[in-house]
C-alpha cells in the first residue's frame, strides 16, 4: 500500500467527519432539547439530497428543501422512504456536476469534499455562535439542562422545540445537500447514513457536541483509511467493534461525563 | 396582587390542595408553612402555572390567570424560585442571569437588571464565568434568587431556599431575602424554619395536608402554639 494513498484516505476522511459532524450535530441537537429518539432524522438528509436535486435538475418548484414543514411524527421513516421511491422509483441519481478534481502534494482530492467540508465548518461555527451569543441559542442549551425551569424563565417550551427542530432539520438538510455533490442519492440513502449518525451520537455522548465531533471524525478516519486498506465493507465492520468495545468500556461515550 | 379563591390541585388521580384560599397584597411579605407533603410545594407549583387548577380561580391584579401556563404567569411579573434551586448547571452564573431575563421586555434593561444583582449578591459577579453547577449549595441557592430577579417581577415565590445549606448559611440567606425585601419586593416564601421565617413576614398561612388551617399576622402567630403545629401538623 503506498504511503500517499493512506494519506489521501486520511484527508477523505476528515473531510467526511465534517459532514458527518454536521449530522451528528443536528441530531444531538435534537436529542437533547426535544429528548426523543427521532429515527427518522437521517431520512432528512435524503430529503435535503432529493430537494437539492430537484431545485438544481428537475424543475425549480421548491424555493427552499421542504425539511421544515416535516418534522412532526416519528412515523415519518417509512411514510419518507415510501413517498421518495413512489416519486423518484429506487434509480440511484447523482448530480454529475463536473468539478474539478485537485493535486496537492502527489494526492487527488476532490473539490466537492473540500467545498462540502468547507461548508460544514461555517455551519458548525455558525451554530456555536448561536448557541453560545444568542437568548434563544443559550435558552436551548438550558432546555436540555432543566425543561421545567426554562418554563419558569418565561420560555415556551413548544416554541423552543419548533426552533430547535427546524435548526437540527436544516442541519440534516445541508449535510444532504452538501452529500449529493460526492454521492448519488436513492431512497434508501437515510439506510446507510443512519445507523452510523445515530453512532456517532452515542459514541460521542447524547447532547455532547464537542463529542459528536470528534466521533465524527474518528468513524470517518477509520471508514475512509480501512477502506483503503481493506474494503469498505471491512471497514465499516471494524467502525462497528470499536463502537461496541467503546460502548462496553464508556457506556457515557467517549467524552461523555458520569453524572 | 396575587388571589387564590377555593383552588384545587393535584397530580392525576391525587388530589394535592383542597379549597385553598390566599391573597398577597403589594408589598406584602408572606409565608406557607407546614409539615412534610402538605402540599407547599405544589401550591407554588399552581401559582406559577406548573400545576394546572381543578377548580377555583387564580388572580393577578385582579385578571383570572386560571389555566394559563407557566410561560405567560411570568409574563405577569411572577418569578418563582423553585424547590432544590434548579439553576442550570452546565451554563454560567452569567448565563443563567440572562435566562432570568428572557422574557423579551426584561431582555432591554438586561444591563441595568444584571449590576443590580450583582450588587446584591457580589459573588455572583466574582464567578460570573464559571459554571454555576460548580458553585457551592449557598452560592446556587443566591443565583437562584438573583436569575428569578432578573425578569423584574412584581411577585417572588420562593420554595424551600434554606433547603440542604449548612445552619451559617441558611442564616446569611435569610440576611439576603431580607435585603430583597427592602427593595420592594413581594414575596411569597415557603420554608421549614418557621421561627426564622416568621421574624421576615407579615402574615403566614399554616397548611395542612392540602387545606389551609390557620392564618394570621406573624407577631400574634409567633405567640401561639403555631410553630409546634407547623412542625408536627397535629
Amino acid at each position: 500500500m503506498e504511503p500517499i494513498l493512506i494519506a489521501e484516505a486520511a484527508i477523505n476522511g476528515i473531510l467526511l467527519g465534517g459532514v458527518l459532524a454536521l449530522l451528528a450535530l443536528g441530531l444531538n441537537l435534537i436529542f437533547g432539547v426535544v429528548d426523543i429518539i427521532w429515527i427518522a432524522y437521517v431520512e432528512l438528509v435524503m430529503l435535503g439530497m432529493y430537494a437539492v436535486y430537484w431545485l438544481l435538475i428537475i424543475a425549480p418548484i421548491l424555493s427552499s428543501p421542504p425539511v421544515n414543514q416535516l418534522l412532526a411524527t416519528g412515523g415519518l421513516l417509512f411514510f419518507l422512504q415510501s413517498f421518495a421511491t413512489f416519486l423518484w422509483a429506487t434509480d440511484h441519481r447523482s448530480l454529475r456536476l463536473a468539478l474539478p478534481i485537485l493535486e496537492v502534494f502527489g494526492m487527488f482530492l476532490s473539490f466537492a469534499r473540500l467545498l462540502a467540508f468547507a461548508v460544514s465548518l461555517l455551519a458548525m461555527l455558525g451554530l456555536y455562535l448561536f448557541l453560545t451569543r444568542t437568548y434563544m441559542g443559550t435558552a436551548i442549551r438550558a432546555v436540555s439542562q432543566d425543561r421545567e425551569a426554562m418554563a419558569l424563565m418565561g420560555a415556551d417550551a413548544r416554541k423552543v422545540y419548533l426552533v430547535t427542530s427546524g435548526i437540527g432539520g436544516a442541519m440534516a438538510g445541508l449535510a444532504g445537500a452538501l452529500l449529493i455533490i460526492q454521492y448519488s442519492v436513492h431512497p434508501h440513502f437515510g439506510a446507510a447514513f443512519g445507523p452510523l449518525t445515530f453512532m456517532i451520537c452515542v459514541l460521542g455522548g447524547l447532547g455532547n457536541m464537542f463529542g459528536a465531533v470528534v466521533a465524527s471524525l474518528l468513524m470517518s478516519e477509520v471508514i475512509s483509511v480501512g477502506g483503503i486498506i481493506t474494503s469498505t465493507e471491512m471497514a465499516y465492520v471494524v467502525a462497528f467493534v470499536i463502537f461496541i468495545v467503546a460502548i462496553f468500556v464508556r457506556p457515557e461515550g467517549i467524552l461523555g461525563k458520569r453524572e | 396582587m396575587l388571589e387564590l379563591q377555593g383552588v384545587t390541585a393535584g397530580y392525576g388521580e391525587f388530589t394535592a390542595l383542597w379549597d385553598v384560599t390566599l391573597t398577597v397584597n403589594a408589598g406584602e411579605a408572606v409565608a406557607v408553612v407546614g409539615p412534610n407533603g402538605a402540599g407547599k410545594t405544589t401550591l407554588m407549583r399552581v401559582i406559577s402555572g406548573l400545576v394546572p387548577i381543578r377548580t377555583g380561580d387564580l388572580r393577578l391584579d385582579g385578571r383570572s390567570f386560571a389555566g394559563r401556563r407557566a410561560h405567560e404567569i411570568v409574563a405577569h411579573g411572577i418569578a418563582h424560585v423553585p424547590e432544590g434551586r434548579r439553576i442550570f448547571p452546565r451554563l454560567t452564573v452569567e448565563e443563567n442571569l440572562k435566562m432570568g431575563g428572557f422574557l423579551p421586555a426584561s431582555r432591554r434593561h438586561y444591563a441595568e437588571t444584571v449590576g443590580r444583582v450583582y450588587d446584591l449578591f457580589p459573588v455572583l459577579a466574582e464567578r460570573r464565568r464559571q459554571r454555576a453547577g460548580t458553585l457551592s449549595g449557598g452560592e446556587q441557592q443566591m443565583l437562584a434568587i438573583g436569575r428569578a430577579l432578573m425578569s423584574k417581577p412584581k411577585l417572588i415565590l420562593l420554595d424551600e431556599p434554606s433547603l440542604g445549606l449548612a445552619p451559617v448559611m441558611v442564616l446569611r440567606l435569610f440576611e439576603l431575602i431580607r435585603r430583597v425585601r427592602q427593595e420592594g419586593y413581594t414575596i411569597l416564601i415557603v420554608e421549614q424554619n418557621v421561627r426564622q421565617v416568621l421574624s421576615l413576614v407579615d402574615r403566614a398561612y399554616l397548611l395542612e395536608v392540602g387545606r389551609i388551617k390557620v392564618e394570621g399576622r406573624s407577631a400574634d402567630l409567633a405567640e401561639q402554639d403555631f410553630v409546634r403545629k407547623a412542625y408536627v401538623g397535629i
